[in-house]
């Protein structure tokens, strides 16, 4: 009995251990979207609150914590406060899996992918739940856009993780890296890559794909009744998902917590940076994006996910297929 | 084990409790809810027993694709007039004898299959000729499995979910007229001339714009 509870113990330490970091990287990672929005833009962005503006976000955080939150008289009230928790626990519970070297993962179990595919397929009730409870009519136009918008994109997500499984040969994330020991996929599978950050970008509702919450349309989309703290979890939890893409894109692409070339000077550098260095690359990327392209039109978002992403994702699983099977490339355990 | 059977336990009553919420609970949205928590639970169960592959499809196809699409549905339902009546029905009570049948017919099905796996073990191992490799994990053995021994009967079933597809999609299918619809190509070849015409208007008399 007194080993469980030590066990347990341990278990707790090491979520507390990976929880807080990635909380804190949320909050700090909302302050470097601003500033590189505003970078773009010719601004100074948020600058007054601690150095560089560094505690906008904790300033931001306490704002939230100390407004009422209003919940809508004809509003679901248990669904209303269970969608905010909803996107928020789903997107802490997929970094689980996330390997931050070949000892520093949480659980590192056989299906890993699958996991983060599954958990970030469970992400749109969260949105739907919110919209529907609100019991209004933007929230719920928002809830639907967004509903189709993930299911869609999630499929050309799900073509693009088999033509990298195809290379690997193991639905393990840990395998997933070091299967790109001498090769990032990057290379070879580079349309790949660009699909899947495009599909990323639609997949957590990011500009230019973020329809649900097109302001000029739908007021705030399904956060539209939502006020307060609540508020801030849906927030929180968008920017966690984004992150979590980050860090998918670069175990699936960009070689893990592997350095670029596995010589000295790089070899200094302990692997949880590298991942950690990736995944802000590609949130810079993200960034970027959302500061310099116009938002989609509805069709031509559904166009691109089902007429032009998916029929060439499902072309490039059958090239990758070919190709490793001529060459006798095909991973066998 | 303790711990083992302590989850099992709560997995399962949060599966029979939300199971029998599907079908009690008055708002039709939160049936569906249930459904959802019902498919989670399961896919928990499956990964307690070791059977991890088939626990994320689960979820992966039921709650992230298929459970999706009924609450669509239902969320399109007028929400205000939603009464579930089926304990309090008076008249709409017609479906709960065959709803009755076809589920003893099923809860007796479930009881000879589990039967003959817990009486007759060597029953059910003379019907198939599979090896289980216990170190290799369950993802392999079902590759191995699925494309060699039932490649056929794998890609038939791919055949019928393709031609489910193609059904859906023309039972649907309707053209309509005079829908306007965007053509990148048409867009990009316009030129000037399509657009602009030079035009030397009379004095008093106007152009007739409408060509």
């Amino acid at each position: 009995m007194f080993e469980n509870l030590t066990i347990l113990f341990n278990e707790v330490y090491k979520v507390l251990f990976l929880l807080i970091p990635l909380l804190t990287a949320v909050a700090m990672i909302v302050w470097l979207d601003r500033r590189v929005w505003a970078f773009v833009q010719k601004r100074r962005g948020p600058n007054v609150v601690g150095p560089f503006g560094l505690f906008q976000s904790l300033a931001d955080a306490l704002k939230y914590i100390f407004k009422e939150i209003i919940i809508p008289a004809s509003a679901n009230k248990i669904i209303f406060i269970l969608a905010p928790i909803v996107t928020m626990t789903l997107a802490l519970i997929s970094w689980a899996v996330i390997p931050f070297s070949e000892e520093y993962v949480l659980a590192n179990i056989n299906v890993g992918i699958l996991y983060l595919f599954a958990v970030s397929s469970l992400g749109v009730y969260g949105i739907i739940m919110g919209g529907w409870a609100s019991n209004s009519k933007y929230p719920f136009l928002g809830a639907i856009r967004s509903a189709a918008q993930m299911v869609s994109y999630e499929v050309s997500i799900g073509v693009i993780i088999i033509n990298v499984l195809l290379c690997v040969g193991s639905l393990n994330l840990t395998d997933i890296v070091m299967a790109q020991e001498n090769l990032w996929f990057i290379l070879p599978l580079l349309p790949m890559f660009v699909i899947f950050f495009i599909s990323a970008l639609a997949e957590t509702n990011r500009p230019p794909f973020d329809l649900p919450e097109a302001e000029a349309e739908l007021v705030a989309g399904y956060q539209t009744e939502y006020s307060g703290m609540m508020y801030a979890m849906f927030w929180l939890g968008e920017y966690a998902n984004i992150l979590l893409m980050c860090a998918m894109g670069s175990i699936l692409f960009l070689g893990g917590w592997l350095p670029p070339i596995d010589i000295y000077p790089f070899t200094l550098i302990p692997p949880p940076l590298w991942l950690i260095f990736k995944i802000l690359l590609l949130f810079i990327l993200f960034s970027l994006v959302k500061a310099v392209v116009p938002r989609y039109r509805y069709d031509q978002l559904m166009k691109l996910g089902w007429k032009i992403f998916l029929p060439l994702s499902l072309l490039w699983v059958v090239i990758t297929a070919s190709y490793l099977y001529y060459f006798n490339l095909l991973p066998v355990n | 084990m303790i711990i083992h059977s302590i989850f099992f336990y709560i997995f399962s009553i949060i599966a029979v409790f939300s199971a029998i919420m599907v079908t009690v609970s008055r708002n039709t949205v939160h049936s569906v809810f249930f459904l959802i928590l019902d498919f989670i639970t399961i896919s928990c169960l499956f990964i307690m027993i070791g059977a991890e592959f088939i626990g994320m499809i689960m979820l992966i196809v039921y709650v992230g694709a298929v459970a999706v699409l009924f609450l669509f549905v239902v969320m399109m339902l007028n929400v205000s007039q939603q009464k579930n009546t089926w304990l309090s029905g008076e008249k709409n009570s017609n479906h709960i004898p065959i709803g009755l049948l076809i589920s003893t017919i099923i809860f007796f099905e479930l009881i000879i299959v589990a039967g003959g796996w817990k009486y007759k073990p060597e029953l059910l191992k003379s019907f198939s000729s599979i090896g289980v490799d216990i170190d290799s994990t369950n993802t392999h053995e079902i590759g191995k499995v699925l494309y060699t021994d039932y490649i056929h009967l794998f890609q038939l079933s791919g055949m019928i979910l393709l031609v489910a597809m193609i059904g859906a999609i023309v039972l649907t299918f309707r053209k309509r007229e005079g829908i306007r619809r965007q053509s990148y190509f048409k867009q990009i070849s316009r030129e000037r001339k399509d657009g602009v015409e030079l035009v030397d208007v009379e004095k008093n008399k106007g152009v007739n714009i409408d060509v």
